[in-house]
């Protein structure tokens, strides 16, 4: 199949090269790795000159839309801005390596102890670990807390389901699976929010978690939160907190402070550092004190002037990932914190709940559909209007130069779409938005042929997404003869 | 929407069809219709006790993933094996080859205790 960006395999020609690498010492390769570890024939790898790798790279960059290019109030995701302070504060460290004894990174475990300790405040938790390398990973150090918590006091047996809202992110269910437990889903009430009557009755000595994101998935906080936390607590359930949407409450409402006991943040979101393609992610996890013994380990402790890595936990979970977690990551999120302050972040916080209520009041004026239209946080759900499709209307805004929100999501409102602006859009930026949104609905509704066929601007046009699907092709293979 | 009337229903969408001792089931036009294109069909294990209601078998789509309920208790005895290669078989006849599984059922009342054509008619009136 020809395709119209080929990969470097296919601009490769024999013996065409951009660098002539050093050839190394004789070296007894065998003898060091065993010779059943030696390869019998050289990989393939592509033979490109260095103007045709810039190049290559330079144009597929040019055929993205990043928040470095395009607004991106893809919900859920928080594709805030990513300061280049960030950047060069972890360009600082490229020669670390995690080898070196720590008398000689004292500075870089300095920050990892005062990670630690800045996102213990932020969330009201006792203790926090940086180790996990992604949100769903940090759900799952989570989960594995509160089993080991429950099976240390000899629960562990009894305590077999873990009850999730309808509403909840896809990853909460799966990591509860993951975790050895059963899931029960809770519904959500006509307010969007958990219905208390429900989870009340869900509740028992079965039980071992609760999972839940204040605000929920719908960008409704949770008000009754206080209460349906104490009627867990009542019963020796323990509350997970995904952090996925502390975004919207930083500096304003701590999860320990309404009673979670256990939090996962995630730093490639609401501490604005890269995220997916452009990560690593990274997924702290807090805990209250009573969790604490079970944490990962290594830590990072302070003792006098020093900073150590503590491994003293006789009751952990083990280790989640090699060596610390990501490093680079948690030094940008550490300048971003400490280029806030406490004020900045909570500022932070209220752009981003202001930005996403001024979008939904200005979408409901031109047409758009608010299904739970009440105060947000920083997103919300709109529906198109009547006749449109979101999937229709999310093709068509790529044409527009934006990325589309995050669609059919969540699975508790029919044609969602969801809408995080994040604090770091200005006014005119979500003005233009609204405009190009206000005529997608306007030329859909009268020209349903056009807008089924969009994008017509993008490097490739609509794509089979049900063949993508069924059939999908994860990675690119030589064609044999 | 077409609801044939050799059959019962359930208000998550499921249909369920006698076949001499059996329950056949599968999923409405209805649902196969608001799921879009089904790219995947995860079936239950033959052989599992199920109870009615519970999630047995998923449904996913560009859109979404759906869970299955079981409409009856019973053991599950057959899985449709053709949707491992052509989960578009739901979408393209979901009241044929587009069944899920086959239910020995343990309470026959809970059989007659579903909705019948005319009520399912009625719930997805009221959803659409």
């Amino acid at each position: 199949m020809k395709r119209d960006f080929p990969t470097l395999f296919e601009r490769s020609r024999t013996g065409r090269r951009g660098t002539r690498p050093p050839r190394p010492a004789e070296v007894d390769l065998a003898g060091l790795l065993g010779a059943e570890n030696l390869r019998a024939a050289p990989p393939r790898l592509p033979e490109v000159d260095e103007l045709t790798v810039v190049r290559h790279y330079t144009n597929l960059s040019r055929r993205q839309v990043g928040v470095d290019t395009n607004f991106y109030p893809l919900g859920s995701c928080t594709m805030k801005y990513n300061p280049r302070t960030g950047e060069a504060a972890a360009a600082l460290f490229a020669e670390l390596h995690p080898y070196q004894d720590p008398g000689t990174v004292q500075g870089a475990l300095q920050i990892v102890y005062e990670l630690q300790e800045y996102l213990a405040e932020i969330t009201g938790m006792d203790a926090v670990t940086l180790q996990p390398a992604a949100g769903a990973h940090g759900e799952l150090t989570g989960m594995l807390l509160i089993r080991a918590y429950h099976e240390s006091r000899g629960e562990g047996e009894q305590r077999r389901v873990v009850l999730v809202p309808d509403s909840a992110h896809g990853s909460n269910p799966a990591t509860a699976s993951m975790a050895g437990y059963q899931v029960r889903e809770v519904p959500s009430g006509p307010d969007g929010e958990v219905d208390l009557g429900a989870l009340r009755a869900a509740l028992g000595p079965e039980v071992a978690a609760i999972m839940l994101t204040n605000p929920n998935t719908l960008g409704l906080f949770e008000r009754k939160i206080l209460e349906l936390i104490d009627a867990a607590h009542d019963q020796g359930v323990q509350l997970y907190y995904d952090g996925a949407n502390l975004n919207a409450i930083m500096g304003w409402a701590r999860p320990g402070d309404m009673g979670f006991d256990v939090v996962h943040l995630n730093l490639h979101k609401t501490f604005s550092t890269p995220h997916g393609g452009g990560g690593p992610g990274s997924g702290p996890v807090g805990a209250k004190a009573h969790l604490a013994p079970f944490l990962p380990v290594p830590t990072v402790k302070r003792e006098g002037g020093r900073f150590l890595l503590d491994f003293d936990r006789p009751q952990t979970i083990g280790r989640m990932r090699s060596f610390y977690g990501n490093f680079a990551v948690m030094v940008r999120a550490y300048t971003y914190i400490r280029m806030l302050g406490a004020e900045g972040l909570k500022r932070a916080s209220a752009m981003a709940v202001l930005n996403a209520n001024y979008l939904r009041k200005k979408l409901a004026g031109v047409g758009y559909r608010i299904p739970y239209d009440r105060l947000c946080k920083h997103e919300f759900i709109a529906q198109p209007p009547e006749g449109l499709k979101a999937l229709d209307v999310a093709k068509a805004l790529l044409d527009y130069g934006y990325h589309p929100p995050t669609v059919y999501f969540p699975l508790i409102v029919k044609e969602a779409m969801m809408i995080e602006p994040t604090e770091t859009e200005s006014r005119e930026t979500l003005d233009e938005y609204v405009e190009a949104m206000a005529e997608i609905a306007r030329r859909g509704l009268e020209d349903p042929e056009w807008i089924a066929h969009t994008p017509y601007r993008t490097p490739v046009r609509r794509l089979d997404e049900v063949a993508a699907n069924r059939k999908p092709v994860l990675r690119w293979r030589p064609e044999e003869a | 929407m077409n609801v044939p009337a050799d059959r019962k229903y359930t208000r998550s969408h499921e249909w369920a069809k006698q076949e001499g001792s059996l329950i056949v089931v599968g999923i409405s036009d209805f649902a196969q219709e608001s799921l879009g294109d089904v790219v995947f069909v995860e079936t239950p294990e033959v052989g599992r006790e199920v109870q009615a209601g519970e999630a047995v078998a998923v449904v996913e789509s560009v859109k979404t993933a759906s869970d299955i309920y079981a409409p009856v208790s019973g053991k599950v005895v057959e899985v449709n094996e053709a949707l491992a290669d052509e989960p578009e078989l739901v979408n393209g006849d979901p009241y044929g080859v587009g069944w899920i599984f086959k239910l020995e059922p343990s309470n026959p009342a809970e059989f007659d205790a579903l909705l019948g054509p005319d009520d399912y008619t009625k719930v997805i009136e009221e959803e659409s």
